[in-house]
């Protein structure tokens, strides 16, 4: 390890706040563009779920009858 | 080969085929991505000149390479929806361009931080930096005109059309730092000749940039799976997993 103190390695002789803004920024585009498809798919699964059980409760659909 | 092919086209297989990818490309990706920048940030000595400001090297060449390669993989894909008809190189091409723009995204911005420290300034109008800027614009102009269709098939032609135009930013991009003399170096990493960086600061940064390919691939494959749930709503395969996925 290069660093020698927590000090050191926050730091970086003055550069730290440069090199950590940069890589923080960066995990958080990363996350941000690897949970929005599956925060979309969610949502799209309750949504076709919920057309797929209106479908079904539609009269004349016999067996759903009960569930009125 | 051709079946392979006409697997390639059938959205229920690429559906199961990418979940059973990611569930192993995924941590894999994000264990590389760890492992290389806490081996860029803590185990590289410093530049003897830029100091410790060119560890963010790890990340800015590595979104800067993948974007670029994304942007082929875009135009290509635009390119066999237009040729071919091929539904599916559609929907890659489409998935393809938030990524791309938030890869462009991560390399601008840390060009842009990385440049304070070493050059004096954030911002250079400079080719290399312009032409990336010209690089998110494409990205983000693509995704703009999907959303501006309402026939989805006239957005891809349309979308296909201006990424094979935009194409001919990409030579710029690569061979501006040699156009033009500015403050954007030229590259260090060659395949042909000699490197000019160090051994130790070059394997972290070539694990970084093989992370960010394998990181590009998973967000292309998770953006594809919901284009193609949307897309495919109406089929049977899609309304057989809504209900199983209801009564788990």
């Amino acid at each position: 390890m290069y660093f020698d103190s927590l000090q050191s390695l926050l730091t970086m002789d003055g550069h730290g706040v440069y090199v950590w803004t940069a890589y923080l920024v960066t995990i958080a585009v990363i996350a941000a563009t690897l949970l929005a498809p599956r925060y979309r798919r969610k949502r799209l699964l309750r949504q076709l779920a919920a057309e797929l059980k209106r479908a079904k409760g539609v009269p004349g659909a016999a067996r759903t009858r009960e569930q009125y | 080969m051709w079946s392979f092919f006409h697997k390639l086209g059938s959205p229920p297989w690429l559906y199961a085929i990418s979940c059973v990818i990611l569930r192993w490309l995924l941590p894999v990706t994000l264990i590389a991505l760890a492992v290389g920048m806490v081996w860029g940030l803590l185990f590289t000595s410093p530049d003897f000149r830029q100091g410790n400001s060119y560890r963010i090297i790890y990340i800015h060449v590595p979104a800067a390479v993948v974007a670029l390669a994304g942007y082929y993989l875009m135009a290509l894909a635009g390119a066999i929806n237009l040729i071919w008809r091929m539904k599916m190189a559609d929907v890659a091409m489409k998935a393809a361009a938030p990524v791309g723009a938030a890869f462009t995204f991560i390399a601008l911005f840390t060009g842009a931080i990385w440049g304070k420290p070493t050059w004096g300034t954030w911002w250079v109008w400079d080719a290399r930096i312009t032409s990336m800027l010209i690089l998110l614009f494409l990205y983000l102009g693509v995704v703009a005109l999907y959303e501006a269709f309402e026939n989805k098939e006239a957005a891809g032609k349309a979308c296909a059309v201006l990424s094979l135009v935009g194409m001919v930013n990409i030579p710029i991009i690569y061979k501006s730092v040699d156009w033009w003399y500015s403050l954007h170096q030229p590259a260090s990493i060659k395949f042909t000749g000699d490197s000019t960086i160090d051994s130790s600061m070059l394997y972290p940064l070539l694990l970084m940039i093989a992370s960010f390919y394998a990181l590009f691939a998973c967000c292309l494959l998770l953006n594809m799976r919901v284009e193609l749930l949307q897309r495919e709503a109406r089929t049977q395969w899609v309304k057989k997993l809504v209900s199983e996925a209801g009564t788990h």
